[in-house]
């Protein structure tokens, strides 16, 4: 790998200068050989890499939908260096083998790196404790989720989270109480819900299950994490638990800090997902949720899949959204364009801080010499029409397809490589 | 007009034209020779992701009597235990030539997708939860006739009372917007479990005082609970359901007589529906199915073979 000079560079806290990199460090670019590569980056912010804390790569089982190349393709063109890879694959990551696997499948394939999530339980099926301990000392996996199924036994619960105490996991749940919103549950539980005859999703079922385990992380004193988190009401529980002081801390999407119920009017599936787009009062309290630090990350839940898996009736269709190509743009429009957020604060929650959840301690750094080279070249001016067939990714479920964003990614380094330049 | 998927698609002036035609292909009900050449050549598929007796058989003879050649595609379950997609077996039928489908799905929005994906007419024969246009349309023609007889004939001011499980119920909500459309009041009772979400922002009232709703009004439909519900937790009891929210021999004696009575069936006797009113002289249940098969026939006619706005 040759040295690379990144040259007029804006980084996030105003100052602008040269950057070297060398066998995927920051160096002092006075250090560079005359031969290194050149990357002009003038009018351009850098960022360091992002980093989702929850991302679908489908691979192992559902290799027509995604793989873990071109998902980590598509992540690399949204600006990130590494992804965390849910357990619900087939087979599911349920063992420090199958971790292991995920991990070799990031390491042959990756345009960024590949983090094995652990389930929780064996299975996914929410009854026995999957080999958390075999996972978190042989496969160094950090955090351990369900997603795609709440944890939903309160013992369950109790036990996992004072399981892995010990070993300074986290446990990051899927809020849903699967007695109020059942496997039928497809659309936020509202005046459009009832027009449209779907069966609702109502946001208690999120914000029940998150005081709940609020309570029983404090209890344990164990870290939990909620993801995608959708409604006000969640919100202000999360904001109750940290003055309490709980070990907690909190995601939100892309799709449920821009998008709403409304997009569902049509039947169109690629507008499911799950939890399902809220209202106008929900989406603005994740919003000021994220920009006050309640909610610590944004995550994608980049959810790919196959067409024929969305060409089905609303309530049958699987939910779920793609989103690694074009979280920052969507972040962008919504909290920093508008005023909400600043740079350093964007990058704390879509870099710094969730790698600080995963405890991935060699991403989210900053950009500064010594550090490992992860960044985004971000040109915070252009715009562009989304074009859903354009993507990386497999999967064509994009719920920004025509839609004007920001076009922020021009160029993505992981480790000193470049993984991406437009 | 191409497709009929909801009744909040259809203006007052579209709704009273499908009822007049209708009354025409009324009459040729009772007529020795009951066929008209109106649709000869078309083909309309019946599509029946879910079982349905009365409205197939209705599409189906109404479809025949003028003429189209039907076919009735039984698909319950079909796709997706196959593993096709409702996509596919769609474009499938549509290659082969069809002019209209008529969906039963037990998904809502189901023929509104479908008719994003075909080149052919689709009409909703009734989508999950969500709305069963024919009908709202067929009750529209029963209550006018009603109407005719006891009043002014119009909808206009007339207070329709509508009773039952509303939450999953598709019949309450494209009845709801066709008699707004017409301009008729329409109140709603059911336990408060059983109602859809902010229905009151319907333009409706809402109301559990089954009795007060009953005092001024010109029609009452009740609508079937199925018996899931009951062991669904929904209410307590099937007693305290028909105490509270049945047309029972009481609240039949205490209407006033020109109040018509609708069920769209199957009649659940007994539970929201006692004997007594179902065969009472105002019931109209049968008129409702009579009226089914030339509702049909007006929404065939103006969808295929009315030859301007089709395809």
């Amino acid at each position: 790998m040759s040295d690379l000079l990144i040259t007029g560079a804006r980084l996030a806290d105003g100052t602008t200068g040269d950057l070297g990199v060398r066998e995927g460090v920051f160096v002092d670019p006075a250090d560079l050989g005359g031969d290194a590569e050149r990357l002009d980056a003038e009018g351009l912010l850098a960022l360091p890499g992002l980093v989702d804390l929850h991302t679908h790569l489908r691979e192992p089982g559902r290799e027509d939908a995604e793989t873990v190349a071109t998902g980590t393709r598509a992540a690399a063109r949204g600006g990130y260096t590494a992804v965390f890879a849910m357990a619900n694959t087939d087979p599911v990551t349920d063992t420090a083998e199958s971790a292991a696997y995920v991990a070799h499948l990031g390491r042959r394939d990756g345009d960024c790196e590949v983090v094995p999530v652990g389930a929780v339980s064996r299975g996914l099926a929410g009854e026995e404790l999957a080999e958390l301990g075999l996972m978190a000392e042989h496969a160094g996996v950090t955090v351990f989720s369900d997603d795609g199924r709440c944890v939903h036994d309160p013992l369950l619960m109790r036990r996992a989270l004072t399981y892995l105490k010990p070993y300074d996991a986290v446990l990051a749940q899927h809020a849903q109480d699967p007695r109020l919103a059942g496997p039928g549950a497809c659309c936020h539980e509202s005046q459009i819900q009832g027009v449209l005859g779907l069966p609702g999703w109502p946001s208690v079922a999120e914000s029940a299950i998150i005081a709940r385990d609020v309570m029983l992380a404090e209890y344990c004193g164990a870290r939990y994490h909620a993801c995608h988190v959708s409604t006000a009401e969640s919100v202000d529980v999360l904001r109750w638990a940290k003055k309490r002081g709980v070990q907690v801390t909190a995601e939100v999407t892309p799709h449920h800090l821009l998008l709403q119920t409304e997009e569902v009017a049509g039947y169109d599936t690629t507008y499911k997902v799950n939890p399902p787009l809220r209202t106008r009062e929900h989406v603005d309290a994740v919003r000021e949720a994220l920009a006050d630090g309640t909610i610590d990350a944004v995550a994608t839940d980049h959810a790919p899949h196959a067409q024929q898996d969305k060409d089905h009736p609303f309530d049958v269709a699987l939910p779920g959204m793609i989103g690694l190509e074009q979280s920052l743009a969507v972040v962008m429009e919504v909290m920093v364009n508008s005023g909400r957020m600043d740079w350093p604060t964007l990058v704390k929650r879509m870099s710094a801080t969730p790698a600080e959840i995963g405890r991935l301690r060699h991403q989210g750094r900053p950009i500064a010499v010594g550090e490992p080279a992860n960044l985004v070249l971000v040109d915070p001016d252009a715009r562009a029409v989304v074009d859903a067939a354009a993507s990386a990714s497999k999967a064509r479920n994009n719920p920004y397809g025509g839609r004007e964003l920001p076009d922020p990614v021009v160029a993505t380094v992981w480790a000193g490589r470049r993984t991406y330049q437009r | 007009m191409r497709h009929l998927l909801s009744t909040a698609d259809l203006s007052s002036a579209e709704a009273t034209a499908i009822l007049d035609v209708a009354e025409e292909m009324h009459d040729v009900q009772s007529r020795p020779v009951k066929k008209l050449p109106t649709l000869r050549g078309k083909t309309i598929v019946n599509m029946f992701f879910e079982d349905s007796t009365r409205t197939r058989t209705s599409f189906e003879i109404a479809g025949k009597w003028m003429s189209a050649d039907t076919i009735n595609v039984s698909a319950k379950g079909s796709s997706v235990s196959k593993g096709e997609s409702m996509r596919d077996t769609m474009l499938t039928l549509d290659a082969m030539g069809v002019d209209c489908f008529v969906i039963r799905h037990p998904s809502s929005g189901a023929p509104r997708q479908a008719a994003g994906w075909v080149t052919a007419s689709v009409i909703n024969a009734g989508d999950g939860q969500h709305e069963h246009p024919t009908q709202a349309l067929l009750d529209a023609f029963t209550l006018r006739r009603h109407f005719r007889e006891t009043a002014d004939g119009e909808f206009a001011g007339k207070r329709l009372v509508i009773v039952g499980d509303l939450l999953h119920s598709r019949v309450v909500r494209s009845n709801v917007l066709l008699q707004r459309t017409l301009d008729a009041q329409v109140t709603l009772v059911a336990p408060p479990t059983l109602l859809p979400t902010d229905v009151e922002t319907w333009g409706v009232r809402v109301t559990q005082d089954f009795d007060a709703a009953l005092a001024d009004a010109d029609a009452v439909m009740m609508l079937r609970v199925q018996r899931e519900r009951m062991s669904g937790g929904f209410f307590p009891t099937a007693r305290e359901y028909a105490e509270n929210y049945g047309l029972t021999a009481e609240r039949l004696h205490r209407l006033r007589p020109t109040t018509a009575i609708l069920h769209p069936g199957p009649m659940n006797r007994g539970v929201e529906i006692s004997s007594e009113a179902a065969d009472a002289t105002a019931s109209r249940v049968l008129d409702q199915v009579s009226a089914g098969v030339a509702v049909r026939m007006s929404v065939l006619y103006h969808l295929l073979g009315g030859g301007e706005g089709n395809r």
